[in-house]
Parts: C-alpha cells; sequence; structure tokens
C-alpha cells in the first residue's frame, strides 16, 4: 500500500517540477491535457463505472464555460461569483437532462444525450443575442486566487494541476467507495440489482450529476485557459473526442482518462500540423480501437505492469 | 396468521395470449411451497410478476399482509423477499466474496457512501466470507465467479439470496442444469435452510422438489390445475394427466 | 426515405447506424457528380444508390460483423466510419455546396387546387410514398421479408431453419444504406450536397424514427410527415430556434413514452 502512495506522490512531483524544464508552449499543452483529462475522468463516471454511453457530454463543458463567459461579459462579475454559479446552474441542467435520458436506456438514452446535446450546440449557434453565434464570446480573463496572476502559464498549469488532482481524487474516492461497487453493479447486472434492492434509476441518475458537476469543472479550466469559447466546443465532434480519450484509454479504470486524454491532446496538436483532416484520423482511430483494442490502452499497461512486477491484489 | 405469500386472481396476456389465468395461491409462513407444471405452463411468469419484473393485468400479490403490485422491484428486497435466477445473472468478473458483498449492501443504508474506500479488510467482507461458508464455498472466496464451476456458481446465487436474510425465498430451478453430485450438494442446502424463511420454488428435478415440497401447486396453460398438500397433489389423477397426456 | 433506411437498419438489426447520414450524404455527392457528367437525374440516382448500397454492405460485413456482439461498439464504429466519411467528401469534392438541380420538367410549379405547389417536391412525396408501400411489401409479403423478420427474432433458429442470417443482415444494411442514397439524390435538389450535410440528416433520422417507434415501418412514415411540417413551419416562424424545435418532440416522446407512437418495443 505505502508503495502506491510514494509512487503517486514521485509522480506528482515530476509534474510539479515540470513547466521549469520547458518552454511556454509544452506547459500550455500540459495544460491542455489537464482539462481533457478531468473532461474524460467525468464522462467515464458515466460510461466507464456506469456503463451508460453518452454523446452528449460537451454539454456540460460548454454550459459552465459560457456561463462563466456571458457572466463575466455582461455583468461584469468577478470569477468567484461566475465560477460558482456557472457549477451550480451546470449541474443543475444536468440534474434536469439526466431525468430527462434516463428515461430510457441503451441506445435511445445515447440517443437522448445526443439529442439534448444538439439543442444546446443549436442554441449556441442560433441564439446569437445570447451567446454571440458562430463569433464566439472572446476578451475574458483569467481568475487571481488568493492575488497569483494566473496569465502567467506556470501558474496556470499549477492552477490546473491542483483543481485536477483535487477532482481526480475525488473521483477515485467515489469509485472505490460502496456507491461505487453498486455503480458497477448497475453496470454489470442490471435486474439482479434491482431484485437486490437496489434503485437502479437512482443511483445512475446521482451519477449522471455528478459526472455534469466534474464536466462543468472541466468546463470552467477551459474557458480560462483559452479565454475564449466557441459552440463548436458543444459539437458531436467533441463529445466524440471525449469518449474517445475515455475509451482508448480504458473504460472503467481510473488510469484510462488520463492515458486516454494525453493520446488523443498530443495527437491532435501534433498531427493538426501535418493532416487537415484531424475529423477523419479521430474516425479512424476510433473505428481501430472498437475493433482492435475495445479495452482500451489501461488494461494493456496494468497486463505488462504485472507481468514486469508481479503480482496482483485480490 | 398473516399470509406469508398471498397471489390473488392474477391475470396476464401478451398480445391475446394468456399466460397467468385466475392464478390463486397462499403460502403460509415458514411453508415449502413448490410449483410444477409442463414448460410453458407459465411458472416463470408468475414469478415475475411476484417478483415484480412483470406487470400483472389484474389481480394481487401481497407479501406478508402488504400490497406489492404497485412497488418497484427494489422495494420489494427491503420487505424481506429475495430470488435467485434460472439462468445465472451474477457478477461474473467480480469475487465471490465482492458478489456477497453486492447483495448485503443492497438492503444496508452504507450503499449510498460516496466517500469512503470499501476494501477488502471492510466487515462487510468478513460477513460475505460467513455466507459462503454456509453454502460451502468459504476457500473461494476470492476467486473470481467465472473461474468457478457451474454448481459452484448455484451455490453462489443461494449464497446471495440468503445473504439478505429474506423472509420469503423464491427459488427459480436451483437444481437446472447440474450434475447428480451437484444436484445432491444444492438440494441439501435448501433444505437445510431454516424454518424462518418460507420457500417457493420452482423446479423440473422431481425426486428432490417432491422430497422438498410440503405443497405443490401444479400450473399448465397459465391456469391452476392442482393446488393442495403434496401426497394429494402426487395422487391427483389431473396431475398425472398434464404430465402424461402430453 | 433516409428515416426508413434507419428504421430498417436500427428496428431489425438493433444498430443505431450512424453513418446514416453519410450515407445520405455520400449519395447526394455521388449524384451530383453524376449529374456534372451530363446524365439525367434518374440515371444518378440509380448510380447513387448502387454506391451507397455497396458501401453500405461493405461496412456491415467487415466492420460490423466483426462486433457482433457489442453493440456499443457498433454505434462507436459508426460514429467514427461518420467522421472519416465526411472528411473524406471533404476531399474528394471540396468544401463548397453543390447544386443538383432537378430535371427540366418538374422544375415549374403546379397548380392544383388553386394552389401553386413546388412540382419537384410533391413527386418527392410521391416516390417515398412508393417507397414505403414497397418496403411495407418487401417486409410483409415476401419470402426475403420473412426471412428477415425471423433472423430478427430468432437468430439461432433462423440459422438452424437454413436462413443464411449473415448474409441477411449484409442484405438489409444494404438496403438501408440504399434507401439513404436514394433519399440523398432525391433530396439533392431540395438542399444540394454540401459539407455538413451528414450532420444535418442524420438527427433527422434519429428522431423520425424514435418518434415514430423502434419496429414500425409506419410510425416511421407517420412520423417523417410529422418532423417534416414541424420543420418547415419551425423554420418560418422561427428561424433561429428551428434546429432546437426539432429535437422537442422526440425528447417528449421518449420521455414519456419509450416506445414511441408506434413502436413494438423500447429501443
Amino acid at each position: 500500500m505505502m508503495k502506491k502512495y510514494v509512487l503517486y506522490l514521485l509522480l506528482v512531483a515530476i509534474l510539479i517540477i515540470l513547466p521549469l524544464f520547458f518552454g511556454e508552449y509544452y506547459v500550455n499543452l500540459g495544460s491542455q491535457i489537464m482539462v481533457a483529462v478531468v473532461f474524460a475522468a467525468s464522462l467515464n463516471l458515466l460510461v466507464g463505472y456506469g456503463g451508460l454511453t453518452s454523446l452528449g457530454h460537451a454539454t456540460y463543458l460548454g454550459l459552465s464555460a459560457y456561463t462563466s463567459a456571458w457572466l463575466f461579459q455582461n455583468f461584469g462579475m468577478t470569477h468567484d461569483y461566475t465560477a460558482l454559479i456557472a457549477l451550480v446552474f451546470t449541474t443543475f441542467v444536468g440534474a434536469i437532462f439526466g431525468w430527462i435520458s434516463l428515461r430510457a436506456s441503451g441506445l435511445s438514452f445515447l440517443m437522448l444525450t445526443l439529442a439534448l446535446s444538439q439543442i444546446i450546440w443549436g442554441i449556441g449557434y442560433r441564439w446569437v443575442g445570447l451567446t454571440n453565434g458562430d463569433n464566439g464570446i472572446a476578451g475574458l480573463t483569467r481568475p487571481t486566487p488568493f492575488g497569483i496572476n494566473l496569465e502567467n502559464s506556470n501558474n496556470f498549469y499549477w492552477f490546473c494541476l491542483i483543481i485536477t488532482i483535487a477532482s481526480l481524487f475525488f473521483i477515485a474516492r467515489i469509485v472505490n467507495s460502496p456507491f461505487g461497487s453498486t455503480l458497477k453493479g448497475t453496470r454489470d447486472q442490471e435486474k439482479r440489482m434491482s431484485a437486490l434492492g437496489y434503485n437502479v434509476w437512482m443511483i445512475r441518475w446521482v451519477t449522471f450529476v455528478m459526472a455534469s458537476f466534474f464536466g462543468a469543472v472541466s468546463g470552467l479550466m477551459y474557458i480560462y485557459l483559452n479565454k475564449y469559447i466557441h459552440p463548436s466546443v458543444i459539437s458531436i465532434t467533441s463529445s466524440a473526442e471525449a469518449l474517445l480519450c475515455v475509451i482508448a484509454g480504458g473504460a472503467g479504470t481510473l488510469a484510462g482518462p488520463i492515458l486516454g486524454s494525453i493520446l488523443i491532446v498530443l495527437l491532435k496538436n501534433y498531427v493538426s500540423g501535418f493532416v487537415e483532416r484531424w475529423n477523419m484520423l479521430l474516425g479512424i482511430i476510433f473505428v481501430f480501437i472498437v475493433i482492435f483494442m475495445p479495452a482500451g490502452m489501461a488494461p494493456g499497461f496494468t497486463q505488462l505492469k504485472n507481468r514486469l512486477f508481479g503480482g496482483k491484489k485480490p | 396468521m398473516t399470509l406469508a405469500l398471498e397471489v390473488k386472481d392474477l391475470k396476464k396476456s401478451f398480445g391475446g395470449i394468456a399466460v397467468t389465468q385466475n392464478v390463486s395461491l397462499k403460502v403460509n409462513p415458514g411453508e415449502r411451497r413448490l410449483i410444477i407444471g409442463p414448460n410453458g405452463a407459465g411458472k416463470t411468469t408468475l414469478f415475475a410478476q411476484i417478483t415484480g419484473d412483470l406487470k400483472p393485468d389484474s389481480g394481487s400479490v401481497s407479501i406478508f399482509g402488504n400490497e406489492v403490485i404497485k412497488k418497484p422491484v427494489h422495494a420489494r428486497a427491503h420487505m424481506g423477499m429475495s430470488r435467485t435466477y434460472q439462468i445465472i445473472t451474477l457478477f461474473k468478473q467480480d469475487t465471490l466474496a465482492h458478489n456477497v458483498v453486492l447483495s448485503l449492501l443492497g438492503i444496508h443504508q452504507r450503499k449510498k457512501n460516496i466517500f469512503n474506500s470499501l476494501t477488502t479488510e471492510d466487515e462487510l467482507y468478513d460477513h460475505a466470507i460467513e455466507f459462503l461458508d454456509s453454502v460451502g464455498l468459504k476457500q473461494q472466496a476470492f476467486r473470481k465467479v467465472s473461474e468457478i464451476s457451474y454448481g459452484e456458481q448455484r451455490r453462489v446465487e443461494i449464497a446471495l439470496a440468503l445473504a439478505q436474510k429474506p423472509k420469503l425465498l423464491l427459488l427459480d430451478e436451483p437444481l437446472a442444469g447440474l450434475s447428480q453430485d451437484e444436484r445432491v450438494v444444492v438440494a441439501d442446502l435448501i433444505n437445510n435452510i431454516s424454518k424462518e424463511v418460507t420457500i417457493v420454488m420452482i423446479e423440473h428435478d422431481m425426486e428432490m422438489a417432491l422430497a422438498f415440497a410440503e405443497k405443490i401447486l401444479v400450473l399448465q396453460y397459465g391456469k391452476v390445475i392442482v393446488d393442495g398438500d403434496r401426497d394429494a397433489v402426487v395422487n391427483d389423477p389431473k396431475t398425472q394427466e398434464v404430465y402424461l397426456g402430453h | 426515405m433516409l428515416s426508413s433506411g434507419f428504421a430498417l437498419i436500427f428496428g431489425l438489426m438493433r444498430i443505431a447506424n450512424l453513418t446514416h447520414g453519410s450515407l445520405f450524404m455520400i449519395g447526394a455527392y455521388v449524384a451530383a457528380s453524376v449529374l456534372r457528367g451530363g446524365y439525367s437525374l434518374v440515371f444518378a440516382a440509380f448510380v447513387a444508390m448502387a454506391v451507397v448500397g455497396l458501401l453500405g454492405a461493405i461496412i456491415e460485413r467487415f466492420i460490423l460483423r466483426s462486433l457482433s456482439n457489442n453493440s456499443q461498439g457498433q454505434v462507436l464504429a459508426t460514429l467514427g466510419l461518420s467522421f472519416i466519411a465526411a472528411d473524406a467528401c471533404l476531399m474528394i469534392w471540396g468544401g463548397d455546396p453543390i447544386p443538383i438541380n432537378a430535371p427540366e420538367m418538374l422544375r415549374a410549379p403546379m397548380e392544383m387546387f388553386g394552389f401553386m405547389f413546388p412540382t419537384y417536391r410533391l413527386v418527392v412525396l410521391l416516390i417515398s410514398m412508393i417507397c414505403a408501400v414497397l418496403l411495407y411489401l418487401l417486409m410483409e409479403r415476401t419470402r426475403l421479408g420473412a426471412m428477415i423478420r425471423a433472423g430478427v427474432d430468432d437468430m439461432q433458429m433462423a440459422r438452424a431453419v437454413g436462413i443464411p442470417a449473415s448474409r441477411l443482415f449484409t442484405i438489409v444494411f444494404s438496403l438501408g444504406a440504399l434507401m439513404a442514397g436514394l433519399g440523398g439524390t432525391v433530396g439533392g435538389p431540395m438542399l444540394n450536397a454540401y459539407p455538413g450535410l451528414d450532420a444535418d440528416m442524420l438527427p433527422l433520422a434519429l428522431i423520425v424514427v424514435i418518434l415514430g417507434g423502434v419496429g414500425s415501418l409506419v410510425g416511421t412514415f407517420v412520423a417523417s410527415f410529422i418532423i417534416g411540417f414541424i420543420y418547415t413551419f419551425g423554420i418560418a416562424l422561427v428561424p433561429d430556434l428551428a434546429y432546437v424545435i426539432l429535437f422537442l418532440p422526440m425528447v417528449f416522446v421518449i420521455a414519456f413514452r419509450p416506445s414511441g407512437l408506434f413502436g413494438t418495443m423500447r429501443a
């Protein structure tokens, strides 16, 4: 047990000192990856642990980002308030959308999440009065917690790191808690769980709400990083990318979203330099992973680690 | 004395085909009730309506005096009812102990806890191992369900049901697919369950079932053909017709 | 037409084919190319159907087959394919919309009951009704239809009685794809071929099928009319939010009647 914690601390220490060795471009890349990690981890709760595949998760990142931006632009609110309201509002919408989507299951659930996401996307694009449509909202600033200037890339990186670690910590706690076990149970044998006395719907709904909360968190990270928001953030492509991060990394594992996000963000950044057709590449990777590596990367790495270091917990 | 289970005039049709026709059933607490009938007689459908997986078109189902038709499936576990399934519906990728833990948590407040870690050192696991012991599977407690034999999986099913300390236990063909040896083991298990638990069982294995049963309900085409004490039912010409005239 | 293809695939094979919109779009693009070569729209339609149908067969045979028990995997794979297709179309045909013109004789509006109707749209209506009837007859009255229905109800049994289930599935998928291709061509003059056509069309297919009810071709037919109406009026009345309005009926219907208006089963 102790060994594991030491390993984590080491990892975190490395992550902390990283910015001191790399230039601004890479530090920002690191921040970008972290936004994706939190976003993917939030989706993983639903998809990996809950067995509920959603194609509309970008809604929560987008809503949170837009709310923060809109409040700042139109009311000049300070970021502690915009963040709070954005989180609360987005989670609230998550609760409602969760209620609607969970009226169905399986494929219908997927389509509902897609439909709801498209509605928000449509509003984002067309209701120009509210969201500035295709132009997006720009001219935003980063918050200054305790007076620290986050415009500095390194500072922002550390800010993201703290949030990411905190989010992953809470998500890990949820997954390893009794509730987490029941969630996985509903994923594996829904009927059995009902017969054992679990309110499956409620378990799923609570998970949905939690997933949308963490999605909202990633939305705040997103807008602070980019200081700009555009409706394309709420598109199907955005949701699909998150899904890919989760699946490629390994759904239902804690490391999965991390690995997947690193892969996808790096690919996106480097490949789009050479290849214009990011969508096509995304599609190809999707099909490839689904057919050849459905369990994702994390299980593969675990097997490797076990073979190298031996031993497995019961 | 309140009946453990009372079914009154249950009716269910699927698009014109009546699968349950005016079925009534009374089970006393502690009783050993057997439900038999040829394939397609509607036995599992009847079970499903008692557990809540299916909603009857009309009629009523009461457990210890409480009407349950309007209650969702998960509420019934809290009323003291447990069941096993004809097809194995265990959590294959989890350990035996974890399976039983899930059963234990089902009626426990702790299932709502989203913060504290649930590790194998937890007392829930100790309880789980006790239940596994009672079905003779203590040694396998930390093996995955997918790694044990079919017969052992059947015993885990029973452990899962017993873990919730039910007052009413519904067993759906608990001996299905088992070898002769395994049958003896499982039958023993079932026969040794305390009299505090009322058992209603569907079973095709006549030898074991008749040894077990106190009262028998015979179904055919969704209708009750015979209902009464074991010996009376066995000797009833209608019963023999149901099985031979087929 | 688009939706019936989707309904066919989804209702019968339980595969949510997210590539459907792409197939529609490919149909439109292929037709546009054929037209540019100076052929008639009818010929273009046949070519489009053939190409798209073939694509459908390939997709089913190679990709979907290898994921046969993994319905989530199938959905995701078709999603991935739709991305590939979208970019491929972009590569082949460029980013500008390509107009598709209706045949000469159908351009002038027709007068009926005192109203002026765009002739072409009436023709489209007619074609879709014919298709609907044909599909219905195929499913209900022909041996092939019976085999398909049997295969879906119980694949094992069907195989046991000698029905080539796998080949059937390929056929069904192709048929569905074919319908999409036809839809793309026929809809061409009204919509043109442009990047993003797939994203615009797919949700419509989804909505129509869910609204109409899974497993019911009749439902699909009725629903497509309803959606068509709402869309047209929506665009006229609240152009900004027309897109949104489209989804609301679907959301309501699923929320309160998960099997759709005519559905025989939950999706």
